[in-house]
């Protein structure tokens, strides 16, 4: 279809969503090393994380998506992205790097691209731990949000990964904010964000 | 990929009515204030009150004068009614109101205005098929309650309710009764004399006429304040110099609405049962949204578990369909639509839905080509969803 009017995505975006790249196909037998899924389809979306790794390099991914355009777009971006990488660089990539490689997201669009990263994590855990690593890169990218205490974003995705769904059991999880409580408004919109991505299933 | 559109989004608005936009053309020129008394003046004032005249006999009312007033639109007239109820509520010890989790937000919000300022306000909740349940409204009803405010048919699921029956038990004790009426006309015969209501809202670009106008009507005798104060326009009841293209066009609308209401019932409802089976046949695993049989004629709101109705709405959106969906990305906010989840449907299904809204322009060769371009588009966006088949049938079995 022609028309004069822009889409409401970019055109990468738009490339992506009409022509996702590796794709889970139905009944393809996809041997992962590491698997992880995360998001919540009650949420409004979920995303399953597939990969192939030799030597820590990863040589092939899969994928599936529940979920708007700019999640389907974030994660096929995300998968190219991240082939032939070594998983240490792909555990640090950010939500941010998949934006940029979409050229873009509208403003309310961008908690729609905080999905990908995670499930990769997950799915390079999930590889560690099957060889013996588990935890290897816990600390890895990770940015201090308490200064008080040393608690960073990952404390507070594991804490939520756990359970902690609310300020007072992040709280009894972590400790964070009972110094100071400079940190509160950051880690709440952490917790806000993570409650989002592993909520109550 | 061509060129086609096929518009089915007509509940958030509709085109000019070709015979309103001539109309309109021939009046570009009624430019006098209708509050002047020169001749220019009463020419336009004369205009304006055919035009309200035309307004009222869309919905049963023979003699409009002083009992419809126009305002800018559905938002206001419902405001109006609620800054109404503000006025005469506040001193006074009937002053609950009631109302449904399924309006519209403008009346949500205004509602929930009156509830910050310590109004008693109740939500009457729906049942699975959008429909309030009268025993909660009989038992929430007293002789303190001000107002019952219900909307004749939901603008998402069609869902039309028995408003008749809500004035009946409201005025046995004493409650006063709107109705937001915006999807309502035009689309079903819409009477607030039979009904009995004390207020009903209107708006004109939902009956093929021009947006930036709507009315509401105020039985005779039923108290209303003005939301816009200044001069002696609308009977002192909504100031602000008459915006007469506006009110002319919705009079045209208006009059065209209702003489075409048959043709357009049974011609809106054929193609919409078209769609509603041609769709229940050819995609798989799906839930039907709002009421079967109590439903406006134009309107078919599906739930599409394991797609997302974002991603739906803009595969359509490609191929020329252009609907809406209650999922939450498409809103911006986190939560889906609140009328789905109101009627009990989970956010997994309200996620997934899409509002086709049927118009004057639909033909059956659109609903085939819809029918054509849909079940590629769901059959896609499942297989690379993480929900499997077999999850689906189970969430279905839950509301079935």
């Amino acid at each position: 279809m022609e028309t004069n009017s822009s889409w409401i995505y970019t055109d990468k975006v738009k490339e992506h969503f009409l022509n996702p790249k590796n794709v889970l196909k139905d009944g393809e037998d996809f041997q992962a090393d590491g698997e992880g899924i995360t998001g919540n389809v009650k949420c409004g979306d979920e995303m399953l994380f597939l990969l192939k790794i030799r030597d820590d390099i990863i040589q092939d991914v899969r994928w599936k998506t529940y979920g708007c355009a700019s999640a389907i777009a974030s994660t096929s971006a995300l998968s190219e992205l991240i082939k032939g990488m070594h998983i240490r660089d792909a555990y640090q990539i950010k939500p941010d790097d998949v934006v940029k490689a979409l050229g873009g997201l509208p403003e309310n669009k961008i908690h729609c691209s905080v999905l990908g990263d995670k499930a990769l994590r997950v799915a390079i855990d999930n590889y560690l731990e099957k060889t013996g690593r588990k935890g290897l890169y816990k600390d890895l990218g990770a940015r201090i949000i308490c200064t008080c205490l040393n608690i960073t974003d990952h404390d507070i995705e594991e804490a939520v990964k756990q359970g902690a769904h609310d300020w007072e059991k992040l709280q009894e999880h972590t400790k964070i904010g009972t110094v100071c409580g400079k940190c509160r408004k950051e880690a709440e919109e952490l917790l806000h964000t993570y409650v989002h991505i592993f909520g109550e299933s | 990929m061509n060129n086609r559109i096929v518009y089915m989004d007509y509940n958030a608005t509709t085109p000019l009515h070709p015979l309103v936009k001539e109309f309109m053309v021939r009046e570009l020129d009624t430019y006098a204030n209708a509050s002047s008394m020169h001749e220019l003046g009463r020419q336009a004032r004369s205009a304006i009150e055919d035009a309200r005249a035309k307004v009222g006999m869309l919905i049963g009312e023979d003699s409009a004068t002083n009992t419809l007033i126009f305002t800018s639109g559905g938002s206001e007239s419902n405001n109006t009614v609620f800054a109404t109820m503000f006025h005469i509520g506040r001193n006074s010890k009937r002053n609950k109101i009631i109302t449904t989790a399924i309006e519209h937000p403008c009346v949500l919000n205004a509602a929930k205005w009156l509830d910050a300022e310590g109004f008693p306000v109740h939500f009457l909740s729906v049942d699975a098929y959008g429909k309030i349940d009268f025993n909660e409204l009989e038992s929430v009803l007293d002789d303190s309650t001000l107002l019952v405010s219900v909307m004749t048919a939901n603008n998402e699921i069609g869902t039309i309710q028995d408003i008749a029956r809500v004035v009946e038990l409201a005025k046995a004790k004493g409650a006063l009764v709107h109705t937001d009426a915006t999807q309502a006309a035009g689309k079903i015969p819409v009477n607030v004399k039979a009904l009995g209501v004390d207020y009903a809202t209107l708006s004109c670009h939902k009956i093929y006429g021009p947006k930036g106008i709507g009315a509401l009507y105020i039985k005779k005798g039923s108290p209303i304040e003005p939301l816009i104060r200044g001069g002696h326009q609308e009977y002192g009841y909504r100031a602000g110099t008459y915006n007469n293209l506006g009110i002319l066009g919705f009079g045209e609308a208006a009059r065209l609405a209702k003489e075409n209401l048959q043709t357009y019932q049974s011609k809106m409802s054929a193609l919409r049962n078209k769609l509603r089976d041609g769709i229940e046949q050819k995609v798989p695993l799906i839930h039907i949204n709002g009421h079967r049989t109590d439903v406006l004629p134009n309107t078919l709101n599906v739930s599409f578990p394991g797609a997302e109705g974002e991603s739906i709405l803009l595969y359509l959106d490609l191929a020329g369909i252009e609907v809406s969906t209650g999922s939450a990305c498409a809103s911006g906010s986190l939560d889906p639509s609140h009328v789905l989840l109101a009627t009990g449907l989970g956010p997994e299904l309200a996620h997934g839905s899409i509002r086709f809204s049927l118009g004057m322009y639909n033909t059956e060769d659109d609903v085939d080509y819809v029918l054509n371009e849909l079940p590629p588009i769901i059959e896609r966006l499942r297989s690379m969803s993480t929900v499997k088949a077999e999850d689906i049938a189970q969430t279905l079995q839950g509301v079935k």
